[in-house]
């Protein structure tokens, strides 16, 4: 791996990561198709050095071909799944006017419970 | 025989698609649901016998050499485990067929369930670490649009917070993957643990990290559950049953395949710590709640704890202790959520003080629930006493004190907030009030449901009955696990 691979990996992991920490679901999914970016590229830089086109009977030192092959599964998977996300987000902005991921109602409501009587209330 | 082991992938994957094809018929969807869930059903039980007679079969996908080959492999634990999840779905899809809800009624319900099954059948025969990877992911994608079927407001928010989590999920297994690929040069899980073994200690420490957090998010174990009682409750009745009793339980069988297999010889002091405090958090949270899907969603979490207690024993003794408790819990688990659904249709809601009295209107569906719900909290002679006792007998025999009595007290608790559902739902005078002049049970009104739901917590009592020769098999299983050198040999004569 070198220097470039790596701290390209870094940007895009640490950018990633920042993005996935907001409450707006577009932004997250900006960040997820950056961290997965990131990981894609991680699994090409886990193979050997460039090469020849690894097919039987070539000569000489040819790539892996294996983190090829697994790249390119993880670029269609992180596809499927952030196409899926989109229509969540188009589906979150239909119902309700903005497309943020909000709270789970019941857990909001057992948190207003054990805020307005600490000592009736059982903490979780 | 062993080229039976794609046919249990091969079946759902076509069932799948021919349901897609098949996407204005209702009645060819069900017809071709039925017919493929049967036959991998059928297909599982055939290659349990199988691997039992002739012990762990492969098939190398392809005709290509092993050590490069896409492999399937099934030993005693797979085979068991593909046993009982596929028989599981068969019984839920037949359930969902009887609900004649809405949710079934969507025309996206079929394929989704039969691409869920192959991801599962495929998780449990996976041969390779990446291959593992994909059916993870097969069965995630399928059970994201299972969640939101309807995309309604709680499905919609529910399942953002279940889709990003698990996307962040499979970032870092892949990156598990990835760098165990850069440090070995194979993923295959014959190979792995003799090159894993070369590796120094902290590599093969951080790699063995990187997967327990994938797998340990999937698994719902402490802390990484919070997703699981805040999505699964969102989900229609038969989708939430299918996902408590299975998708859980393969992050739970990836955990003790990786474990045993590739990092066999780590300190599991820490596996240990995770498991109780998974028990204990998951009950604490089930005992606050007021909802029983909700109250279930939590006991699923305290019950994973058992199972990884039992993993983080170690040993042959206690691994068949946790597999044995595996195959319990996953009827048992779904029973109920087959219940609640009935519950559910006949009032209307799964919120405590807004139901009651169903001891009354029907004696049946109030036995149906108390017979698992004894069985998750240990009490005998159900299926769940033996399951407890078998890893708290081992817990005694290796000293973990303080862990047996984790155990134990969370078994109390599981039995308290059991009897909280069946005080607030099953006791009391009946709310809503029945219809006037109706006499005929809810079990009856809802023949299919109620069959379906029989037979499952049938299947539990099954399991008690015959638990000699389950537990003697649960133990060649375990043979099979413990021994990494004999799952090699196997795969790579």
């Amino acid at each position: 791996m070198s220097y470039e691979q790596a701290l390209l990996i870094a940007v895009l992991a640490g950018t990633g990561t920042y993005l996935v920490m907001h409450r707006t679901l577009t932004r997250i999914i900006l960040g997820l198709g950056l961290l997965g970016n990131a990981v894609n590229l991680l699994i090409l830089t886990s193979g050997d050095g460039p090469g020849t086109t690894p097919i039987i009977g070539q000569e000489g030192e040819f790539t892996d071909p294996v983190p090829q092959a697994l790249v390119l599964t993880a670029i269609v998977i992180g596809f499927g799944v952030i196409s899926f996300l989109l229509a969540m987000a188009y589906r979150a902005w239909t119902i309700d006017g903005d497309d943020d991921v909000e709270d789970d109602i019941a857990d909001r409501r057992l948190a207003e419970q054990t805020d307005t009587s600490p000592e009736s209330g059982e903490p979780t | 025989m062993s080229s039976l082991l794609p046919l249990a992938i091969v079946l759902p994957l076509t069932g799948a698609a021919l349901s897609l094809l098949a996407i204005n018929w209702r009645a060819a969807q069900r017809a071709i649901s039925i017919v493929s869930a049967a036959g991998t059903t059928a297909v599982s039980v055939a290659i349990l016998v199988g691997v039992d007679r002739n012990g762990t079969e492969v098939s190398s996908i392809g005709g290509w050499r092993a050590d490069i080959a896409i492999n399937l492999v099934a030993d005693r634990f797979a085979a068991l485990m593909l046993t009982i999840s596929s028989t599981m779905l068969l019984a839920v899809l037949l359930y969902a067929l009887g609900q004649r809800a809405d949710d079934e009624r969507s025309r996206w319900y079929h394929p989704a369930y039969m691409a869920l099954t192959a991801g599962v059948c495929g998780a449990f025969l996976a041969g390779d670490l990446f291959n593992l990877f994909v059916w993870f992911e097969v069965l995630l994608i399928a059970s994201y649009v299972l969640l939101t079927l309807e995309g309604n407001d709680g499905q919609i928010r529910a399942g953002t917070t279940y889709v990003v989590l698990n996307v962040i999920e499979s970032f870092v297994l892949v990156t598990g993957i990835a760098l165990i690929f850069a440090a070995t040069g194979t993923l295959n899980m014959a190979m792995l643990p003799e090159r894993l073994a070369e590796l120094p200690d902290g590599i093969r420490l951080g790699l063995n990290l990187l997967l327990l957090i994938a797998f340990g998010l999937k698994a719902a174990v402490f802390p990484l559950f919070s997703w699981l009682p805040d999505s699964y409750p969102v989900a229609p009745s038969p989708v939430s049953a299918v996902f408590a009793g299975l998708l859980t339980k393969v992050g739970v069988y990836a955990i003790i395949r990786t474990q045993t297999l590739l990092f066999p010889d780590t300190n599991r002091t820490l596996l240990l710590v995770i498991a109780g405090l998974t028990m204990v958090i998951g009950v604490l949270g089930a005992i606050a709640q007021s909802d029983m899907k909700r109250i279930l969603s939590f006991h699923i979490i305290s019950q994973i704890g058992y199972m990884i207690m039992g993993l983080a024993l170690g040993g042959v003794a206690a691994i068949s202790a946790t597999i044995f408790y595996m195959v319990h819990h996953i009827p048992v688990k779904t029973s109920l959520f087959l219940v609640e659904g009935i519950i559910e249709r006949e009032t209307g809601s799964s919120t405590l003080g807004r139901v009651s009295g169903l001891a009354r209107r029907s004696g049946p569906l109030a036995v149906l629930f108390l017979i698992p719900a004894f069985s998750l909290a240990g009490l005998p002679p159900f299926s769940g006493f033996l399951g407890k006792t078998a890893v708290v007998t081992e817990g005694l025999d290796q000293r973990s004190w303080w862990i047996v009595g984790a155990a134990l007290a969370v078994s109390i608790m599981t039995l308290v907030s059991m009897l909280k559902i069946w005080s607030g739902a099953f006791w009391g005078a009946p709310e809503p009030a029945p219809i006037e002049g109706e006499h005929a049970g809810i079990l009856h009104k809802h023949p299919m449901m109620g069959a379906v739901t029989t037979a499952v917590v049938t299947l539990t009592l099954l399991i008690a009955v015959f638990a000699g020769p389950l537990y003697r098999f649960c133990e060649r299983a375990a043979t099979d696990v413990t021994d990494a050198a004999s799952y090699s040999t196997a795969v790579l004569p």
